[in-house]
């Protein structure tokens, strides 16, 4: 069988004529041989990716039949209830997309999980850097695409939300207008800029449609390739472990077995996320109705990922500053300053902490949270100040659940956000201590049953 | 040839794959017939995730990994290569630092076609002026409900509330307005608003002054309008004063007076800026 004239293959002819003009041999035996560690949260961000291309292709799909314009017209496709009625073209659009097209429905749904599971994916793989460390020298630099990454995701996210035109998005259109407004001295130039005119004006859905389908996409893609072009430069980190140093990596080679995991994780997201958009129903825009900025939505939530500036808006008390004959409004503080400085520390942090322990060495190997006691309590501040917040952005369905007024929950939650993540932080950094000196105890009583063997045993810094 | 006896790891991963082409067909004629989104996505999403069992089983089987290791090269450059590469630029930069003065003028010009290019971006949209200060109420101008039916105050139960607009100008922008008729003597009217109201009915806008949402639900036992986007409460009998929440100023108020025809009027614009602050609002 091995017999076979090999050389006779149509691909083994196309890879010699492209290497005659362009060479490449040589990178493509190391690409083959690229040594991939196995652990399973660094496939975290590989779902991400995985989503992004899903996204890509749903979206393009969604684009042939999509309308960004605000320009009224009549609905008379099959859903009967809106039939007859005034609504914007991308509304009238939307929900042809969900009742008219051909498989229009499963996209849509698909192409809304895929984002859900984006966001996510990204942020549980910025937690897995965070508390491992893998963010140090020469990382700090993959950190801040990375985060930029995050950006990007979010305000792609919620412009495709605003594009259906029904009665959250505008909702939400309408909020984003009163935060753009609050910026001091620019604000209310900049919403109008940014709207076409007073709210609510007629141009934001196709300007929203063009950031959505083309500046952040394309922005993310190349942030993509930049990010794992410097993963692949800079090769992975590994945990700790037999054989492990700071000089190698440990693991798989790319070809065959790393390449047949990796693809197979790449089914395995577009398998669960159709379906999710096949049998979880999302973002219904037909029962929610076209948006008039007159009409009320009660229980009006955003997508999870702008929970936390939901949340804000929410618990910050009615308070703003008013001085001089100018005014910082209320909502500037949770959602201007608030994510300004959420962003801020984010990229900061990896020189933050450098500063803070001077040390400014290169490192490959990871941490383990429970070694790094300050780093790993102030992630676990970090997550329950917005694990807060998320939970404050559904708080009146909340109350109704549990039965309690929003006002009495809303007062508990502003004292949670403010002592909740100090107690969850002094916690995980007592316990990150004593799992140490466990380590330590266990490795000292390790050294002394071997103590004529050579070989250095696992040992676990504490500091 | 002698033949491997039969490994039931694969033979998972052969009845998976065989699921792939069942769920995959399927999925075809579940798009061909225009069938239900469950049944679309269940069929497409069971062909993948069998795919994915299929070939991570094979590769967890046939490929094994976890002991490969590769070295890891210095990632700074040599110092050599370093002080080559500094070399080669300074010389370009003593050939350019000739012509102090071209350099100079050609950086101006820069600036200035960056500055040019800047300009267009006013195309998007006018400026505020004074918009965010005026509304399109007028005295004199009827209130009317979205379809264009003036209103009389017996219109409206007690404790009743009705959502209005300026006649001719029905747009839902900062002019929408909550008309409220309240019982007899249960408002009490800020200094300088009395006779802002028509028999018990008072009418305040219906942007919040938060962030901007519609300020639609009205408590009538507590005569509170809450807002659904952050829970701010305003209360109707008190100057719509916001009482709870993060709204900060209370909903500004439409004078009222009564046409000829005994229609409701308004006498004039509301009582303040409507909608959410800005840093040009004074106090
Ligand atoms: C970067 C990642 C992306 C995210 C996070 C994202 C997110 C979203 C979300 C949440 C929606 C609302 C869906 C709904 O109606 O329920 C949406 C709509 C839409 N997206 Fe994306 N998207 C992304 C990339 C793309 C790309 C690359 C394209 C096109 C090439 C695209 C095209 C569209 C279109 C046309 C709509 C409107 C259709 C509709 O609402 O039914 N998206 N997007
Ligand atoms: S918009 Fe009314 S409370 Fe925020």
């Amino acid at each position: 069988m091995t017999d076979r004239p090999r050389h006779r293959l149509a691909t083994r002819r196309l890879a010699e004529a492209v290497d005659e003009r362009v060479g490449g041999a040589r990178f493509v035996r190391e690409a083959l041989g690229k040594v991939f560690p196995d652990h399973f949260s660094f496939m975290l961000g590989e779902v991400a990716l995985y989503c992004f291309v899903v996204l890509v292709v749903t979206g393009t799909f969604l684009c042939f039949f999509f309308e960004p314009s605000q320009r009224t017209v009549t609905y008379d496709g099959s859903y009967a209830p809106l039939q007859g009625q005034q609504v914007s073209a991308a509304y009238d659009s939307a929900v042809r997309l969900s009742w008219d097209v051909r498989a229009g429905l499963l996209v849509r749904q698909v192409h809304h999980w895929a984002a859900l599971v984006f966001l996510a994916a990204i942020v549980v793989h910025l937690a897995r850097i965070f508390f491992t460390g893998a963010f140090r020298k020469p990382r700090d630099l993959n950190w801040i695409v990375g985060v930029t990454l995050l950006v990007a995701a979010i305000g792609n996210g919620f412009a495709g939300y605003s594009l259906a035109d029904d009665l959250l998005s505008g909702t939400g259109l309408r909020i984003m207008f009163s935060i753009v407004e609050s910026v001091p001295f620019v604000g209310d130039t900049a919403a109008f800029w940014i709207f076409g005119g007073e709210y609510p004006a007629d141009d934001i859905i196709g300007r929203l449609f063009v950031v959505h389908i083309l500046v952040l996409p394309a922005l993310i893609a190349a942030l993509i390739g930049v990010h794992l072009a410097l993963v692949v430069r800079q090769k992975h980190t590994q945990f700790p472990g037999p054989g492990r140093t700071e000089e190698n990596v440990v693991g798989t080679h790319l070809w065959p077995a790393y390449a047949a995991k990796s693809i197979s994780l790449l089914l395995a997201v577009v398998g669960v996320l159709l379906l999710l958009g096949g049998l979880v129903q999302i973002n219904p825009i037909w029962i929610y109705g076209p948006y008039d900025p007159a009409a009320v939505t009660t229980a009006a939530q955003p997508d999870w990922y702008m929970g936390w500036l939901e949340g804000a808006l929410r618990l910050f008390p009615a308070w703003e500053l008013r001085a001089f004959g100018h005014t910082v409004p209320n909502q500037f503080f949770p959602a201007v300053l608030m994510p300004g400085l959420t962003f801020a520390l984010l990229y900061a942090w990896p020189f933050l902490e450098r500063r803070a322990t001077g040390d400014h060495e290169v490192h490959h190997l990871l941490d383990s949270p429970r070694d790094r006691p300050v780093r790993t309590a102030i992630g676990a501040t970090a997550l329950t100040f917005y694990g807060v917040l998320f939970v404050a952005g559904s708080q009146d369905v909340l109350a109704v659940e549990l039965g309690v007024s929003v006002n009495g929950l809303t007062w508990v939650l502003r004292v949670l956000v403010l002592v909740l993540p100090i107690v969850v932080g002094l916690l995980v950094h007592r316990w990150c201590r004593d799992l140490a000196r466990g380590d330590a105890a266990e490795a000292e009583a390790e050294a002394e049953l071997a103590i004529d063997e050579r070989a250095p045993r696992r040992v676990s810094a504490s500091r | 040839m002698a033949r491997d006896p039969i490994d039931p790891v694969e033979l998972v991963a052969l009845g998976a794959a065989g699921v792939t082409v069942v769920g995959g067909l399927g999925a075809a004629v579940a798009f061909a017939r225009d069938s239900s989104p469950q049944l679309q996505g269940g069929l497409l999403g069971v062909a993948f995730l069998a795919f994915a069992l299929a070939l991570g089983l094979w590769a967890v089987r046939a490929m094994p990994g976890g002991t490969a290791v590769e070295e890891r090269e210095p990632l700074a450059s040599a110092p050599a290569d370093r002080r080559a590469a500094v070399a080669g630029f300074e010389r370009g930069e003593r050939v350019l630092g000739r012509r102090g003065v071209l350099i100079s003028m050609l950086g101006l010009g820069a600036a200035t076609i960056g500055g040019a290019l800047l300009v267009p971006i006013r195309a998007l949209g006018p400026n505020p002026g004074r918009k965010l200060l005026r509304t399109p109420w007028r005295r004199g101008r009827r209130l009317v409900t979205d379809d264009g039916r003036p209103i009389r105050p017996e219109d409206l139960a007690v404790d009743g509330v009705l959502t209005v607009f300026p006649e001719g100008d029905q747009s839902p922008g900062d002019a929408q307005t909550l008309l409220i008729r309240l019982p007899d003597g249960v408002d009490r009217p800020r200094a300088g608003r009395q006779g802002w109201s028509v028999q018990g009915c008072v009418a305040y806008s219906k942007v919040c002054t938060h962030a901007g949402c519609p300020v639609g639900l009205y408590e009538a036992d507590s005569r509170r309008l809450v807002c659904p986007c952050h829970q701010s409460l305003f209360e109707v009998t008190d100057g719509a004063r916001p009482s709870f929440g993060p709204a900060t100023r209370s909903l500004p108020q439409l004078p009222l007076g009564l046409d000829e025809d005994g229609h409701l009027v308004a006498r004039g614009d509301f009582s303040d800026p409507v909608g959410p602050g800005w840093w040009g609002l004074s106090s």
